[in-house]
């Protein structure tokens, strides 16, 4: 028998209107409040600011304990593979070590030629607040490239702020709750940070690609970039301090330009969150 | 007396079994994203929402449904009511598909599934892109229905064992 309009009508009508004996709501006014919720986050509707703030610090906190046992899985898994390539890593952990320390003699007279010279320029010079904080929660979600710190704003956790890991940049603080913050990856479609390419001073934007390189955009040629080149944060903007090491320019098998960051992403425990001001 | 009272834990702990997992999932994320497999991962929460509710719907109340989307709404850092909408219209295509079924096959269940998580993910991309303006990688979407579309058929399977040693019978 082919089902009727009715038929279908009527089980429509008893799938979203009903409820059985066991549930306590109607699914239709449950789907009708999720919506209510969805607009006051577009609107950003400050009543609620408040309610969902300390509802994300229970799911924040709760989050952390559940994710324990994998947290521990995760941490097995790494130093399973780190074991593994343990031989690999050596023979190119020994040979890096021998070309950087004949770069270090070189590096020192730089750094201080450097700093004479902008004393001359008269540069401006930034004064730097750290703070540093656990990361709680790091999903690797790939719809949102992002992790959980233990800091919010009451330690002066404010949006904005640089995060850093090892020295090299990793994002920015995007949310601030009143102990924790989330952090916005570089890796992230959504992440775009004014860079400067070196050598050569090319000044360009780099955004996420949801994966875990970065992309260059917004330069006139593309010649002048070659693989090798180092991307450091350009401080245009007054977001970031300039100079802060980002990644280096790969080119894959289309000559695309890409951004191979200087940090694993996966493997953030700890991080340290600046905000740098500019000295009068 | 302490033995049946035992018992009766125990039961109750196994009956509440779906909402626990629910909520592990949801603050947990099962999803072995740390494998970095390009383009893996899977939305259990999906599979767990759409299976009891199509065979065991008194297992998972939907208040609690609605509690686990908000959940993880926080985790994911999405805007707050996108995953409960989406948990809750999969227990409603669940509930549609329970009134319209007859003699319940598994093949069937799982191609209304596919359709459910069709239309769902469309409904949220459409929602998190055009009503949110936040850039959303559509590839990775497709692989995420993909795999969890794939993975409901060998969740069916454990939970169908479940619900053999748990309620003694096949489901509602």
């Amino acid at each position: 028998m082919q089902p009727s309009r009715d038929d279908f009508v009527i089980a429509i009508r008893s799938a979203f209107l009903s409820k059985s004996a066991q549930q306590r709501f109607s699914l239709l006014l449950l789907i009708f409040f999720s919506l209510v919720l969805i607009s006051l986050s577009k609107f950003n509707f400050k009543g609620i600011d408040y309610i969902r703030m300390s509802f994300k610090e229970v799911a924040y906190r709760s989050s952390f304990i559940v994710s324990i046992p994998e947290k521990y899985i995760k941490i097995g898994y790494y130093s399973l593979m780190d074991h593994l390539q343990l031989y690999k890593n050596y023979q190119e952990t020994k040979l890096e070590l021998e070309i950087l320390k004949s770069k270090e003699l070189n590096n020192k007279y730089i750094i201080a030629e450097n700093l004479r010279l902008k004393e001359t320029i008269e540069e401006i010079k930034f004064s730097t607040e750290d703070i540093y904080a656990k990361v709680l929660l790091d999903k690797n979600s790939p719809f949102l490239k992002s992790f959980i710190i233990n800091k919010g704003s009451r330690q002066k956790i404010k949006l904005g702020m640089a995060v850093l890991n090892k020295g090299y940049l990793v994002g920015k603080v995007v949310e601030v709750n009143f102990l924790t913050s989330r952090v916005l990856l570089l890796t992230d479609l959504n992440s775009k940070i004014p860079v400067n390419i070196e050598p050569g001073a090319i000044q360009s934007i780099m955004s996420g690609t949801g994966s875990d390189n970065g992309k260059i955009q917004y330069f006139k040629d593309q010649k002048n970039i070659s693989e090798e080149n180092i991307v450091y944060t350009s401080g245009a903007g007054g977001v970031f301090k300039s100079g802060i090491p980002i990644g280096k320019i790969e080119l894959d098998e289309n000559k695309n330009i890409q951004v191979n960051f200087f940090t694993d992403f996966s493997q953030l425990r700890y991080v340290k969150i600046s905000l740098y001001e500019a000295l009068n | 007396m302490v033995k049946f009272q035992k018992k009766k834990i125990t039961y109750e702990i196994l009956k509440s079994f779906p909402i626990i997992l629910l909520f592990v999932s949801v603050l947990n994320e099962l999803d072995l994203n740390y494998l970095n497999f390009k383009y893996f991962s899977f939305n259990f929460p999906f599979i767990l929402v759409f299976y009891f509710s199509l065979k065991k719907s008194d297992s998972l109340g939907y208040g609690f449904i609605f509690i686990a989307g908000l959940f993880n709404d926080a985790v994911n850092g999405l805007p707050i009511g996108l995953s409960s909408l989406s948990y809750l219209l999969v227990c409603g295509f669940a509930a549609y598909l329970r009134n319209i079924t007859l003699r319940p096959d598994l093949i069937k269940d799982w191609l209304f599934f596919l359709m459910t998580i069709c239309v769902t993910n469309s409904l949220i991309y459409f929602l998190i892109v055009v009503f949110f303006k936040v850039n959303l990688n559509y590839l990775d979407y497709i692989f995420n229905i993909l795999f969890t579309f794939l993975f409901y058929i060998i969740f069916a399977y454990f939970f169908d064992i479940y619900q053999r040693f748990v309620f003694k019978k096949e489901n509602d």
